[in-house]
C-alpha cells in the first residue's frame, strides 16, 4: 500500500503544481488546496501507516504495547488541516477582494507593483 | 435554501449536534476528538441552522457576534497555560490535575480548561469566517 | 555601574511617555541625568588614580561567552568623564538651543540614549557587549542627524552616516569574532595575556583589518571621512556631543583598547600612521577651502582625529600619553567652539565665515569663550594646547622616522591653528556689519557651558599635573605593563619641542592674518569632488542600485507562474542532484499483497476526483471535486488508525466545500488563458516533480525510522498527563504552546477576513 499512496503523493504535488502555476487566480488556490493535501500525507506516511491501531492507550492499562500508529505525526498534520482552513480561506477572501477592486481574476494582469502602476 | 423540511429538522438538529460537539470535546482525552474537532463540529451545526433559517436567524441565536468567542477561548486557553506558574510554582504548560475521577470526563485537569479555549477559538475563528463571507457575499 | 548606563536608557524610555512636561520649561530638569552621572564617574578619580580597577559582571548569554562584563580604568574613565561631563553641558546648552521646539522631549531621549550607549561601549569590556554597545551609538546617531526629518539633506546624511558606521559596526563583529575564535573569550582583559598567540595566528591580519576598519568608519578616517562633514546637517549640540567629543573617538577608543592585544607588529604600527597621517593632512589642507563654519570644525575634528590615529600608530609610550592628553585637549575646544558657532549661528542665522565679523561687540563673553578656544586649539602657552602639543611633538621626535613623522605634524598642527583661529576668533574681529546690530546675548544656558570649557582648559594648561595624576598615569599602566615615569609640565626649557611650538604659532598667525576663506576657494576644491572618496562610492552605490534593479526586474517579472517555475527546477534540481547518483530503489512489494478493495477504491476515487479537479472547466464541478478528494482523505486516515484526523479532515472539508460555493459564486467563469505550450510545459514541469517526490518518498521509507520520541509520548501520556489519547495529550499538553500559537493564527486568519469585506476602500483607491 505505502507504494500507491507514494505515486499518489507525487500526484497530488503534481497537480498542485501545475494548478499553482495557472493564470486564474481560482485555479491557484485550488492548487494550494492539493498541495497541503500532497504534504499532509507525505507526513503522514513518513510516520509509516499502520491498520486498525490508533494509538489510544487501552481502558484499563496506563501505556500502550503492541503495534499503534504513530501519534506525532497524527498530530502535527491535525494542526495543518485547521491551520489550513485558516489559510484557505483568508486566500479566499483576498482573491475575492482583489477581484473586486481590480476587475480580474487573471494574474498576468497583477504583474505590477504599485509604484510602477 | 428555506425549506420546510430543513427548518424543522435543524431546530432539532442544532442542539443535539451542540451537544455532540460539548461530548467529543470532553472525551477528547480518552478517545478520539477533542477541542479542534469540537469546535468544528459546533461551527457546522450553526452554520446548518444558518443554511435553513438564515444568518440573521442564528445570529439572534447566538446573542452575540461569533467573534468574540475567540478572545474569551485565547483567554481561558492562556490562563490553563499560566496557571501552572501562578498556582504550583510549576514551568508553563505543566498539567495540573484533580484528585479522583469523574465518569466520562476522568480525571479534571488543566489541559481540559485548555481545550476548551481550543474549541472556543475554533467555533469563533470558523463563524466569524464563514458569517463575514455569507453576509458580504 | 550597570545602574549608571542604564539609567540612559530608563530616561529615553521614560521621555515617551512624559514627553509634554518635558518639552516645555522643564527641558533643563533633564540635565540632572548627565551632571548626576558626572559626579558619578568623578567619585573614582581617586580610586583610579591609586591604580585601582572597578569591575562588575553580569551573566547575560554566558555559553556564547557574551556577558556583560564593565571595567573602569583610567582609559574608560576619561572616555566616561568625557561623555557625561561634555553632555550635562550639551543638555543645558540644548534646552536653550532648541527652547520650544517640538520634539524636544524626542531629541532629548536621542541624546540620552546616545550618551547610555557611549557609556556602554566605553565602559564594556566583553567585545560582543562592547559591538552591541557600539552599533546602538550609530542607530541613535542616525535619529539624531536626522533630527530635521522634513529637510531632505538631513535624511540623506543620516542614511550615509548610518551606512558607514554600520558597516564599521559589522566588520568590528567579524573581528570580535575572530578574536573571540582566537583566545576562546570575548573578554579584553583576558585576551591580555594571550598576545602572542594572537599575534601568531594565521587570522592575526584579518582581525586587525577587521577592527581598523571598524574603528576607521567610526573615527571618520580618510577614506571614509566623508560622513562627518555631512553629519554636520545635525543640530548644533548634535556636532558637539557626537561628532566632535565623543561618538567620533570611539573607533580611537577601540583602537587605544585593543593596542595591548594586538599592537606591536609592523602590520598596526604602519597602517596606523600612514591613514592616520593621510587624514591628519588630507583634512587640515581642506579647512583652508571652506566658508561654512561648521564645515571647517568638521575637517579640523577629522584632522584631529587622524592625529589621534597617527600617535597611536607611533605607540610608544610618549604617544599614547600625548593621545590621550589630546582627548582631552580636543574635546575641551573643540566642544566650545560648535557651541560657539552654534550660538553665533542661533544670533545671526548664518555659519558663513565671509559674511560674519565684529560680533564681539554684542556677544562679549562669547568672544572670550572664541579666543580663548582658539588659543587651546592653536597650542598657545598656558593653555592645555600648549602641553598637548609639545607632548605630540617629543612623541614624533621619539619615533622611528622622526624627522617625517614631526614634519608632518607640524604642518598639520600649522593648519588647525588657522582653523581654530578662523572658527574662534574670526567672527567676532573687524567691524560689525549693520545688520548685526541689534542681536543681543543668548540665554547664560548657551554661553556659559563653552566659556566653562575653555576655562578649564587654561586650568589644566597651568596645572598639567591635574591631568598626569587622574588620567594619563593609570592609562599608562592600562597600556603598559612597565610603564616608565614621566610628568606633565608646561615649561620644558629651551628645546627642540619649543622650537617648533614657536614655529608653529608664527607660521599659523600669518597664515590667518594672510588668508581668507572666499567662495572662490571653496568652488575650486569642488571641482575636485569627482576624486574624492564621497563622491566615489556614492557613484558606486548608485551603480549597484542600477544592478539591482536590472537582476530584479529580471527575476521578478510579475508572473507568479515563472517565480513557481523558477523555485520548482532549482528543487527538482537539487533533489535529483542529490537522490539519483546513487539511488537503488528496493521496492517491497509483498505490502501490496494485502491491500483490501476498500483501499483500492479510495484511491482510485481520489485519482479521479484529482483528475476532474485539475481539467474541469467548470468552477463549481472542480470545488465538488475538491470536497471529494478531502472526504476520500478523511476515509484514508480512519483506514489507517486515526480517528482524529478523521474527523477533523471530515469537518474542515465540509465548512471548506460551503466556502468556496459561497465565494465562487460571485467570482468569474473559467477562461482557457495560456497557451498550449506553455501549459505543455508546465504539465512537464509538475510531473517530473511530483515523480521526483515520489521516489523520494519510497527512499525515505526504505530507511528504518526513529521512534525514540514516539515512544517516549505513549509512555508518558498517562503517567504524565493522565491522558489516553495520545493525539490529543501530544496536542493539549506536550506540545500545548504550538497549540496555543496555532488557535492565535486562526484568530489572525479570522480577523483578517473580518477585516478584509468589512473594510470599505475609498473611490479613489478603486482601480477601473
Amino acid at each position: 500500500m505505502e507504494i500507491l499512496l507514494a505515486i499518489m503523493i507525487g500526484f497530488l504535488y503534481a497537480a498542485g503544481i501545475y494548478m499553482i502555476m495557472r493564470r486564474s487566480i481560482v485555479k491557484l488556490i485550488l492548487g494550494i488546496v492539493l498541495l497541503g493535501n500532497g504534504v499532509n500525507l507525505l507526513i503522514f506516511l513518513l510516520g509509516r501507516i499502520t491498520k486498525g491501531e490508533p494509538p489510544i492507550i487501552p481502558g484499563t492499562e496506563s501505556v500502550i504495547e503492541g503495534l499503534y500508529a504513530d501519534p506525532i505525526p497524527q498530530a502535527l498534520i491535525l494542526t495543518a488541516i485547521v491551520i489550513s482552513f485558516g489559510l484557505q480561506s483568508f486566500a479566499i477572501i483576498l482573491v475575492k477582494r482583489a477581484y473586486k477592486v481590480l476587475g480580474t481574476d487573471d494574474l498576468d494582469q497583477l504583474n505590477t507593483t504599485d509604484e510602477n502602476s | 435554501m428555506k425549506t420546510i423540511i430543513l427548518q424543522t429538522a435543524s431546530n432539532y438538529l442544532l442542539p443535539v449536534l451542540l451537544l455532540f460537539s460539548v461530548f467529543i470535546l470532553l472525551r477528547g482525552h480518552y478517545l478520539p476528538g477533542g477541542g479542534f474537532v469540537g469546535g468544528l463540529v459546533a461551527a457546522i451545526a450553526f452554520v446548518l441552522d444558518a443554511f435553513a433559517n438564515g444568518i440573521n436567524e442564528t445570529k439572534r441565536v447566538l446573542k452575540f457576534h461569533p467573534g468574540y468567542f475567540m478572545p474569551v477561548g485565547l483567554g481561558i486557553a492562556f490562563l490553563s497555560a499560566i496557571s501552572p506558574i501562578v498556582l504550583a510554582d510549576l514551568p508553563i504548560m505543566t498539567g495540573l490535575w484533580a484528585d479522583g475521577s469523574i465518569p466520562v470526563l476522568g480525571t479534571i485537569g488543566s489541559a481540559l480548561f485548555f481545550d476548551t479555549g481550543v474549541y472556543l477559538v475554533v467555533i469563533g475563528a470558523a463563524l466569524t469566517i464563514i458569517f463575514t463571507i455569507s453576509e458580504s457575499a | 555601574m550597570l545602574t549608571a548606563i542604564l539609567l540612559g536608557f530608563l530616561f529615553a524610555i521614560f521621555l515617551v511617555f512624559t514627553g509634554k512636561f518635558f518639552r516645555g520649561k522643564f527641558a533643563v530638569i533633564s540635565s540632572l541625568i548627565p551632571i548626576s552621572l558626572f559626579a558619578y564617574f568623578l567619585s573614582f578619580i581617586s580610586q583610579i588614580s591609586n591604580g585601582e580597577i572597578v569591575t562588575q559582571k553580569i551573566n547575560w548569554i554566558p555559553s556564547f561567552g557574551v556577558d556583560l562584563t564593565f571595567k573602569l580604568d583610567g582609559l574608560s574613565l576619561l572616555f566616561a568623564l568625557m561623555i557625561t561631563g561634555v553632555g550635562s553641558l550639551v543638555f543645558l546648552y540644548t534646552s536653550a538651543y532648541l527652547k520650544g521646539h517640538k520634539y524636544l522631549d524626542r531629541f532629548y531621549g536621542y541624546l540620552s540614549l546616545f550618551m547610555a550607549a557611549m557609556l556602554g561601549l566605553v565602559l564594556s569590556d566583553n567585545l560582543m557587549s562592547m559591538f552591541i554597545f557600539w552599533e546602538l551609538t550609530s542607530i541613535s546617531s542616525f535619529f539624531l542627524i536626522g533630527f530635521n526629518n522634513d529637510a531632505k539633506d538631513s535624511r540623506k546624511s543620516a542614511l550615509t552616516a548610518l551606512g558607514i558606521t554600520g558597516i564599521g559596526g559589522l566588520l568590528l563583529l567579524g573581528g570580535a569574532v575572530l578574536l573571540g575564535y582566537m583566545t576562546g573569550t570575548y573578554e579584553i582583559s583576558e585576551m591580555l595575556s594571550q598576545t602572542d598567540l594572537i599575534q601568531s595566528h594565521p587570522y592575526y591580519a584579518l582581525a586587525v583589518i577587521l577592527i581598523f576598519a571598524a574603528a576607521f568608519t567610526k573615527s571618520a578616517q580618510f577614506p571614509f571621512h566623508f560622513w562627518l562633514p555631512g553629519a554636520m546637517k545635525a543640530p548644533t549640540p548634535v556636532s558637539t556631543y557626537l561628532h566632535s567629543a565623543t561618538m567620533v573617538k570611539a573607533g580611537v577608543y577601540l583602537l587605544f583598547r585593543l593596542s595591548p592585544v594586538l599592537g606591536g607588529s609592523e602590520l598596526w604600527h604602519t597602517t596606523l600612521i600612514v591613514f592616520g597621517a593621510i587624514t591628519m593632512l588630507y583634512s587640515a589642507i581642506h579647512i583652508l577651502f571652506r566658508t561654512d563654519l561648521k564645515g571647517i570644525l568638521a575637517y579640523s575634528t577629522i584632522s584631529a582625529l587622524g592625529i589621534l590615529v597617527f600617535l597611536i600608530g607611533i605607540g610608544t609610550q610618549a604617544a599614547l600619553i600625548a593621545a590621550a592628553v589630546f582627548i582631552i585637549v580636543h574635546a575641551l575646544y573643540k566642544a566650545s567652539l560648535f557651541l560657539i558657532t552654534g550660538i553665533i549661528d542661533h544670533e545671526t542665522k548664518t555659519r558663513d565665515i565671509t559674511k560674519l565679523a565684529g560680533l564681539r561687540k554684542v556677544l562679549m563673553p562669547v568672544a572670550i569663550a572664541g579666543f580663548i578656544a582658539a588659543l587651546i586649539s592653536g597650542g598657545v602657552p598656558p593653555t592645555l594646547g600648549f602641553v598637548g602639543k609639545d607632548l605630540i611633538y617629543e612623541a614624533t621626535l621619539g619615533s622611528q622616522y622622526a624627522i617625517i613623522l614631526t614634519a608632518l605634524a607640524v604642518i598639520t598642527k600649522i593648519l588647525l591653528f588657522y582653523g581654530g583661529f578662523v572658527a574662534g576668533v574670526k567672527p567676532f574681529t573687524g567691524k560689525l556689519p549693520q545688520k548685526f546690530e541689534k542681536i543681543h546675548m543668548p540665554s547664560p544656558l548657551m554661553w556659559i557651558p563653552p566659556l566653562l570649557m575653555v576655562i578649564l582648559g587654561l586650568v589644566f594648561g597651568l596645572l598639567p599635573s591635574l591631568i598626569e595624576s587622574a588620567f594619563a598615569k593609570p592609562i599608562t599602566q592600562v597600556m603598559f605593563e612597565n610603564p616608565e615615569n614621566f610628568q606633565l609640565k608646561l615649561w620644558h626649557g629651551f628645546n627642540t619641542v619649543l622650537g617648533l611650538s614657536a614655529i608653529t604659532i608664527i607660521i599659523g598667525t600669518v597664515m590667518y592674518f594672510i588668508i581668507k576663506p572666499t567662495y572662490a576657494k571653496e568652488n575650486f576644491i569642488q571641482k575636485l569632488d569627482f576624486i574624492a572618496p564621497k563622491d566615489l562610492m556614492l557613484k558606486g552605490s548608485t551603480a549597484f542600485e542600477k544592478f539591482g534593479k536590472l537582476w530584479t526586474n529580471f527575476f521578478q517579472n510579475g508572473y507568479l507562474r515563472d517565480y513557481v517555475g523558477i523555485v520548482v527546477a532549482v528543487i527538482i534540481g537539487l533533489i535529483s542532484f542529490l537522490l539519483l547518483p546513487n539511488f537503488q530503489l528496493r521496492l517491497d512489494y509483498s505490502s501490496l499483497e494485502d491491500v483490501t478493495v476498500y483501499e483500492i477504491a479510495i484511491i482510485l476515487m481520489m485519482f479521479a476526483a484529482i483528475v476532474f479537479t485539475v481539467f474541469t472547466n467548470s468552477r463549481l464541478a472542480a470545488v465538488a471535486s475538491m470536497g471529494i478528494v478531502g472526504f476520500s482523505f478523511s476515509l484514508l486516515f480512519l483506514f489507517y488508525s486515526a480517528p482524529d484526523l478523521a474527523m477533523t479532515q471530515f469537518s474542515v472539508d465540509t465548512l471548506t466545500v460551503i466556502l468556496f460555493v459561497l465565494v465562487l459564486y460571485k467570482l468569474p467563469k473559467y477562461l482557457k488563458m495560456t497557451k498550449r505550450k506553455s501549459r505543455m510545459k508546465h504539465g512537464a514541469l509538475a510531473v517530473v516533480f511530483g515523480s521526483l517526490m515520489t521516489l523520494l518518498v519510497l527512499s525515505v521509507l526504505q530507511e528504518p525510522k526513529n521512534n525514540e520520541i514516539t515512544k517516549y509520548y505513549a509512555e508518558n501520556a498517562y503517567k504524565l498527563a493522565h491522558g489516553k489519547n495520545i493525539v490529543n495529550v501530544i496536542l493539549v499538553d506536550f506540545r500545548g504552546i504550538d497549540t496555543m500559537i496555532e488557535i492565535s493564527v486562526l484568530i489572525v486568519a479570522a480577523l483578517g477576513v473580518f477585516g478584509l469585506l468589512k473594510l470599505r476602500l475609498r473611490p479613489k483607491d478603486k482601480i477601473k
